[in-house]
């Protein structure tokens, strides 16, 4: 079929970029490690619930439980990160709003990171 | 350049329902829903960093009528997106394209992240000491 459309057109479409198989294959990578990381998290939200402070601080001061919760936000919220994209690109058509939204969207995730990750840390160094 | 309005994608009024097109759909909205989630656990996470008493505080949230109507939904949202997740992951792998499979495993999804949701309160109901 030929295609009418200018270069110039074609790159304003925005369309392939040539990393549409990168974004699929890290939200499957994501969604991956997702599995034990998130069984890992439910189990210990029941294993502790009903805990006092000192006793949660505790349990996140562990070595392996810092780590694993610090891989688990991490992951989860790369994970969220692409998710909402998909989401995004979906149903929300209008260029500029699109474009308003992801970077909103893109703020929030690194805030949510950075907060809960500092937490974590903060817990795990702190005295 | 005139623009044909044409529907664009994902129309969902033009389709009638179905447990395969449930089990999509809901993958999708409790994703969404679990983004909001997030902040609930970063909140929680600050809050433990902060000190004891803005814990206490913020476990009170937790704890109260809408507190804990908030994580059940929570809690089934993300069994939900973990079993819709790795039903896709199967069919990433090829697999369960055959309408009965596909039907099946829909359903599958959704028996257990209610069972699931279930298991997980009464377990830490149990740990409480409340049941």
């Amino acid at each position: 079929m030929a295609d009418m459309k200018t270069p110039l057109a074609k790159v304003h479409g925005l369309g392939s970029a040539k990393d549409g198989t990168h974004h699929w294959m890290v939200q499957r990578m994501t969604a991956l490690a997702n599995i034990p990381l998130v069984i890992f998290m439910v189990v210990s939200f029941v294993g502790n619930a009903g805990k006092g402070h000192a006793e949660w601080v505790a349990w996140l001061k562990q070595p392996l439980v810092s780590v694993l919760v610090i891989l688990f936000l991490a992951n989860f919220v790369y994970h969220m990160r692409l998710g909402l994209q998909v989401v995004v690109e979906d149903y929300v058509h209008d260029k500029g709003t699109k474009i308003a939204t992801m970077v909103l969207i893109t703020f929030a995730c690194v805030l949510i990171a950075a907060l809960s990750i500092f937490s974590v840390l903060r817990i795990a160094f702190g005295g | 350049m005139a623009q044909v309005k044409r529907p664009l994608s994902p129309h969902l009024q033009v389709y009638r329902w179905g447990w395969h097109m449930a089990a999509s759909i809901i993958n999708r909205a409790t994703g969404v829903a679990l983004a909001f989630g997030s902040i609930l656990l970063t909140w929680w996470l600050v809050a433990m960093a902060t000190g004891h008493d803005y814990f206490d505080q913020v476990q009170g949230y937790a704890g109260s009528i809408i507190g804990r109507l908030v994580l059940f939904g929570i809690t089934f949202a993300l069994m939900q997106h973990l079993a819709g997740g790795i039903r896709h992951l199967f069919m990433d792998a090829g697999k369960l394209y055959e309408l009965k499979a596909n039907t099946s495993s829909a359903r599958l999804t959704f028996v257990f992240s209610i069972v699931m949701t279930i298991v997980i309160w009464v377990a830490a109901y149990k740990v409480m000491g409340v049941m």
